[in-house]
């Protein structure tokens, strides 16, 4: 299979290549984009510009690795893989519907991945059902995506919300006290979560002090620093994510509420904290994945390898989520001999990911039922310096089972059609 | 649309071209793929193709700038989406009570604003498309906010004889709205013909001298203003159907401003031109941003040149050429 | 709860003294020009992000001078090529020009500068509370109060006092007609420009120093501005600051009661001044 072993390219690359053979194609649009019918196509449908561009960067870079190295092994049943990557952008759903067709009905795409965007992964997930596609949602948290709007074929990486609220609430509780206050973005993410840990606050007679509910997007988080800071709570539960979370920290900071009062949320991302001056890289939270775990296999060759492809900075959780939903579809075809959507599914159902890819203690797989990934959630705080890396800001104090903060599958509302 | 006095030499080539227009639209399916399109692209062009359109009734013909038409073509994909997810799995009636959402909104609007000219309208009309845009951003427990309206597809037509089913069928929905397209552009043209619509193209030379004329030329605006909103209401419909999902982005500001370069790209003065320019626009974004994630800046440089190379838009150079 | 919202108050001032800051300098081009620079968000981000390449080498400071400078002088620069063109011709045509431009931008800064959020931090004496009462009052947030009290002061005195500043604001009032004076139009527009793109850039590093600097860092925050210039009334200065405080109190207090309606607040509050004095609060009679 040595002949396979050519390293993988994205479309976008092999068409640099192709500009500078001449402007015929500005001329021509389609007449270039005939492409060898025998490699296996994976689709990437993520968000490449706009306010998530840089997190669907990080699992672009993910796939491109784990497409290399699964060529090197072989590819996928003996073909070569290319990776095929598309634009949704960050906010414009329409698009990134648009792109799934277009990666489905033109390029003949065998697998979809993808999206950062929650909205943009259930509303390709729609489109993957109907032309029966195996579909592996990166990185949209929605418990949706797994619960209520579940298909057969749409699998996901990342967590719940109600995992990654379960994961760390009794921390906060046992460590720094049980009168919170939310400041919760409005929409469906932000709700989910909060509710998460209200549950969790009732089950240990915690109280709610009271909640503000954010719209997304908003840059003055004053005002609602102000209304936090009047009922003097014990924790300041944070949930905003990606730009909103780093603008809501800054000027926590800078208000000096992390000296009166302690900071946490559930979902913090190692993007964020790199994003955030050193003095605003506070509070307990969730990570999905980090790079400095101790004793788990094959983790440094994947770091070490990572960096090469990465400009020298550490993979992150998003980086994860690209390399295993690449391949978990390899993995499902070669296991099946099959392209067949159905067949791959119905294998993945509690499929145990091998070591090399999991790159996480605990064993994770894919709950049979409602194709979610169990994973290890890491529970610490982060950090303004790293002791022995610029990038180590995260402190790992716990690593929690997906599975035991998961909620059973008939509680999540996801009820399947598997195709007769 | 009717002749414009300015523009003469396309008239003779006029039948011939229209034909050639309708023949490749109509056949669109059966060639899309082989020139590496898909029909779904070929759909899309057709939808906002009728939106570009009907911005140009109100942009080209009467010689207003709105800068906010995306409200309306959202407002229509909203009520479509809403009607089919909580009220009835009818597709016609979806159609019709987003495109009566839209003219809703846009009566209203358009009597608050119609006063205003030139560039304080133009600024106006955006900010008014933002108060729907933040509804419905921010509207989650009916609008689904960030998230998007999802959870409903488009329903077959019962058309009495038998079921056109455009949910399963791509191709099927795409005539439906090319019928929609042609519809559309028929009761624009006809309209533009009548005597209602000679008075538009003489507000638009010189609107002072029709208000001396005793042309009620505020209400002739407002007419104009909501004819134009209620057509893109209805291809916001079409579109939100073309999807199977709504969302806030629909109605935002830089939607609008890809319906005005459609406008002015083909050609603002042209029957054709918001078609031409539509699909030229969807091609190049489709085709560009799969190409490199830098797309922003060519559909950007795009603009600077359309604007100070071709300002009267690919069919105002052809019938400039065919003048001289 | 009064004094929630007394709080809400001082803080929506301090937001909308920003607010105006931006939207001072699309109202200086949009009074002499007509042109409304949707670009200016981009401007603004370009600020932001040079001020972050230059802090290593000359400090908060430094770059707090220098990089709105280096942002007017790209302005400036863009108005000869670009912008020049398209003076006199239909509004549609600026509109659209700036639209692609802003892209340009947008694009541009995240092309340079890569897309991941970037770190920006103001020295640390600034990023503490000033009172434990007050302390939403930061030495960053009066500082910023003050810088804008002074780049307003200086504005309406270059405005009122210099040759320049008395020729644009006769432009402003009949271009033709200073023209025929004998002045230099295509300066006078290039230089004014370069005045606003400077206000522009100057509010793109005050944002950086509250905001996570991110690519999309100005189109967020054009749409206020566009409302406070209506609202103040076009052709109005004044105007324009009296729009952009009124906008900035209107969120603030709305974010007590009702966070999710903190912007359409504004566009409500534009609504009524429209339905009430179409011209906007201090804008003159018939100009537009």
């Amino acid at each position: 299979m040595q002949r396979f072993s050519m390293p993988a390219t994205s479309r976008r690359a092999i068409l640099k290549g192709a500009a500078a053979v001449g402007a015929l194609q500005l001329a021509s649009p389609f007449v270039v984009t005939a492409r060898a019918a025998d490699t296996v196509k994976i689709g990437l449908d993520d968000t490449f510009t706009g306010t998530y561009a840089e997190l669907g960067k990080n699992e672009q870079i993910g796939c491109e690795f784990a497409v290399d190295e699964i060529n090197a092994k072989g590819g996928i049943l003996g073909r070569k893989v290319e990776l095929l990557a598309e634009d949704s952008t960050s906010t414009d759903t329409g698009t990134a519907v648009q792109k799934a067709h277009k990666l489905i009905d033109r390029d003949k795409v065998n697998f979809m991945l993808g999206n950062v965007n929650s909205a943009m992964a259930l509303a390709i997930g729609e489109v993957t059902n109907q032309a029966g596609l195996l579909h592996i949602v990166t990185g949209g948290h929605t418990d949706a995506v797994t619960g209520k709007d579940c298909h057969w074929n749409v699998f996901r990486v990342c967590n719940t919300t109600h995992m990654e609220t379960h994961a760390v609430a009794k921390t906060l509780m046992t460590k720094f006290g049980k009168r919170w206050y939310f400041l919760t973005p409005d929409y469906a993410f932000g709700h989910t979560l909060q509710s998460g840990f209200e549950e969790s606050l009732k089950a240990n007679n915690g109280k709610e002090l009271g909640a503000s509910l954010i719209p997304l997007g908003t840059t003055d988080y004053s005002s609602y620093l102000i209304q936090a800071q009047a009922t003097n709570p014990d924790v300041i539960i944070v949930l905003q994510a990606g730009e909103d979370a780093v603008n809501c920290l800054k000027q926590a900071v800078q208000f000096g509420l992390d000296k009166r009062f302690h900071i946490a949320g559930a979902q913090q991302e190692l993007e964020v904290l790199e994003g955030l001056p050193p003095e605003a890289r506070i509070g307990t939270w969730v990570f999905e994945w980090y790079w400095k775990q101790p004793n788990v296999p094959h983790l440094t060759e994947f770091v070490a390898e990572m960096r090469k492809r990465n400009g020298g900075k550490v993979p992150t959780a998003r980086h994860w989520f690209g390399y295993v939903a690449t391949w978990t579809c390899a993995i499902a075809a070669n296991q099946t001999k099959s392209l067949d959507g159905t067949k791959m599914a119905q294998f993945l159902q509690d499929f145990k990911l091998p070591p090399e890819v999991a790159l996480m203690p605990n064993d994770p797989f894919y709950r049979k039922g409602n194709n979610q990934l169990m994973p290890t959630l890491y529970v610490g705080h982060a950090q303004a310096h790293g002791s022995d890396d610029p990038e180590d800001l995260f402190v790992i104090d716990e690593e929690v089972k997906g599975i035991d903060v998961a909620l059973p599958v008939d509680q999540t509302g996801c009820k399947m059609t598997w195709p007769t | 649309m009717p002749p414009v006095p300015s523009e003469a030499p396309l008239r003779i080539d006029r039948r011939a071209g229209s034909a050639i227009v309708w023949i490749l639209l109509l056949t669109l399916p059966f060639w899309i793929n082989a020139t590496g399109g898909y029909t779904e692209l070929g759909t899309r062009v057709v939808i906002l193709a009728l939106a570009a359109t009907a911005l140009n009734f109100l942009l080209g013909y009467t010689g207003v700038l709105s800068f906010g038409h995306a409200a309306y073509f959202g407002l229509g994909a909203y009520g479509a989406g809403l009607t089919l997810k909580y009220l009835v799995p009818s597709t016609p009636l979806a159609i019709l009570i987003g495109v009566a959402a839209a003219a809703v909104a846009a009566a209203v609007v358009g009597a608050l604003i119609v006063r205003l000219r030139g560039i304080y309208f133009a600024m106006v009309t955006i900010a008014f498309g933002q108060v729907f845009y933040f509804v419905a951003y921010r509207w989650n427990t009916v609008t689904g906010g960030d998230d998007g309206l999802s959870g409903w597809h488009r329903q077959p037509i019962d058309l009495g004889i038998g079921t056109l089913d455009i949910f399963h069928s791509s191709r099927a929905f795409y005539y439906l709205a090319l019928a929609g397209f042609a519809l559309s552009v028929g009761i624009m043209a006809a309209l533009l013909r009548s005597p209602f619509g000679r008075t538009l193209l003489a507000i638009r030379e010189n609107e002072r001298r029709a208000r001396f004329l005793g042309i009620p030329t505020d209400r002739h605006i407002w007419l104009s203003w909501l004819i134009s909103c209620i057509f893109v209401g209805f291809s916001g419909t079409l579109y939100a159907m073309l999807n199977n999902f709504a969302d806030p982005h629909d109605l935002r500001w830089d939607q609008s401003g890809d319906f005005v370069i459609m406008a002015v790209l083909g050609g603002m003065r042209s029957f054709w031109g918001p078609l031409i320019g539509a699909a030229i626009f969807v091609v190049l974004q489709d085709y560009i941003s799969s190409q490199t994630e830098n797309w922003m800046s060519f559909v950007g440089l795009f603009f600077v040149i359309v604007v100070l190379f071709f300002p009267r838009g690919v069919l105002g150079i052809i019938g400039r050429r065919s003048a001289s | 709860m009064t004094q929630l919202i007394l709080f809400n108050v001082f803080n929506g001032l301090i937001i909308g003294a920003f607010y105006a800051l931006m939207a001072l300098g699309l109202s200086l081009i949009l009074n002499l020009t007509g042109v409304i620079n949707f670009a200016h968000g981009g401007f603004l981000a370009l600020g932001a992000y040079l001020a972050f390449a230059l802090m290593p080498t000359i400090g908060f400071w430094g770059a707090l001078i220098v990089a709105p400078l280096l942002t007017a002088v790209i302005g400036i620069a863009v108005e000869r090529v670009l912008i020049r063109p398209v003076y006199g011709r239909d509004p549609l045509y600026s509109l659209l020009l700036t639209f692609g431009l802003a892209f340009i931008l947008e694009d541009g800064t995240r092309f340079i500068w890569g897309p991941a959020t970037l770190p920006f931090s103001v020295p640390s004496w600034m990023a503490a509370p000033l009172s434990n009462r007050f302390f939403f009052l930061t030495g960053y947030r009066v500082f910023m109060v003050l810088l804008v009290t002074v780049a307003v002061v200086a504005l309406f005195l270059i405005l009122t006092r210099t040759r320049l500043g008395m020729r644009i604001r006769a432009g402003t009032l009949d271009l033709e007609t200073v023209s025929v004076l004998g002045v230099n139009v295509r300066v006078l527009r290039n230089l004014n420009f370069g005045l606003g793109i400077y206000l522009a850039g100057l509010a793109g590093v005050l944002a950086a120093g509250m905001l996570g600097l991110q690519p999309t860092i100005g189109s967020e925050l054009i749409m206020p501005s566009f409302v406070a210039i209506i609202i103040g009334g076009l052709g109005s200065l004044p105007g324009t600051l009296l729009g952009g405080l009124l906008i900035g109190i209107a969120s603030g207090v709305t974010a007590v009661f009702f966070p999710s309606a903190t912007e359409a607040v504004i566009y409500v509050l534009m609504a009524l001044v429209l339905l009430v004095r179409p011209r906007g609060l201090l804008g003159e009679e018939g100009r537009f």
